[in-house]
């Protein structure tokens, strides 16, 4: 995998979000990538930059262009200093929540990229990586 | 502070959200639709959504919540106009928004609105009419 292009955004405040949502579609649209992915990308990115804020006290994100096999992507980085997560399993499953949400964002974020993974250590932090193909694949 | 307006539009009231939201906004949102709702004794909201490039579940959430709250304030929850591509998401984000009440358009919107109060007197009817 080559990396294309990368940048930082420091997510601290929630009207961060809306500027980094802006910046990933202009990513997505410089690929290429479909609207349905966009869609997709930006909503998956948008789960996890509230987990951010909410459980981690903010942090920085890194976009990325990526490119494997000639096919382009769009690569996000999510990385806060948070208490971590206990039992990311636990975590991973639709409907579990600590907060008082619904409870899909973790899950949720998931079934909407293509590449989902997460490290997380208590008391160190969590940093989550995602990736969308152009093509959906 | 930033706000999203209400429009009050005869027994209704019509929200349009032309920026995008981040949670606080629609919290604000949330609550300033249920004051409105008790203070102007509307029967129905309309949210048109045609606007918004996403909605993930915290948004969606928040829109489920406006629709129950204002159930139990005796007024029926229209979201109209929602993107295809936003649709698709969140379906398979898991979020069907059951409890709310769809509709292609605005107009439709309406409609819906409309029978869902009931009859309305007739020259009441000529009013929104030409509000329409």
């Amino acid at each position: 995998m080559i990396v294309l292009s990368k940048e930082k955004l420091s997510i601290q405040k929630e009207q961060d979000v809306v500027l980094f949502r802006n910046r990933i579609k202009e990513l997505a649209t410089k690929i290429g990538m479909s609207l349905v992915n966009q869609t997709k990308l930006i909503t998956a990115a948008s789960e996890l930059v509230r987990n951010m804020l909410r459980y981690g006290g903010g942090g920085i994100t890194q976009l990325e262009i990526v490119s494997r096999n000639s096919i382009p992507g769009v690569r996000l980085i999510f990385t806060d200093e948070g208490p971590g997560i206990k039992d990311v399993t636990l975590a991973m499953k639709d409907g579990y929540s600590t907060g008082k949400s619904l409870g899909l964002g973790l899950p949720g974020a998931k079934r909407l990229v293509n590449e989902f993974d997460i490290k997380s250590e208590p008391g160190k932090g969590t940093t989550v990586t995602i990736i969308r193909w152009k093509n959906g694949l | 502070m930033e706000r999203i307006p209400i429009l009050k539009m005869g027994p209704f009231l019509l929200v349009t959200i032309q920026v995008d939201l981040y949670d606080r906004l629609a919290l604000t949102l949330e609550n300033d639709l249920i004051n409105m709702v008790s203070k102007t004794e509307a029967k129905g909201v309309l949210i048109d959504i045609s606007a918004v490039s996403i909605v993930d579940s915290f948004m969606g959430r928040i829109l489920g919540n406006i629709a129950s709250m204002s159930k139990i304030m005796d007024a029926a929850t229209v979201v109209v106009g929602m993107q295809p591509a936003v649709a698709i998401t969140l379906v398979e984000l898991g979020l069907t928004l059951s409890g709310v009440h769809t509709a292609l358009d605005v107009e439709q919107g309406m409609e819906l609105l409309r029978t869902k109060i009931g009859q309305l007197d007739t020259d009441e009817e000529g009013l929104y009419d030409s509000f329409v």
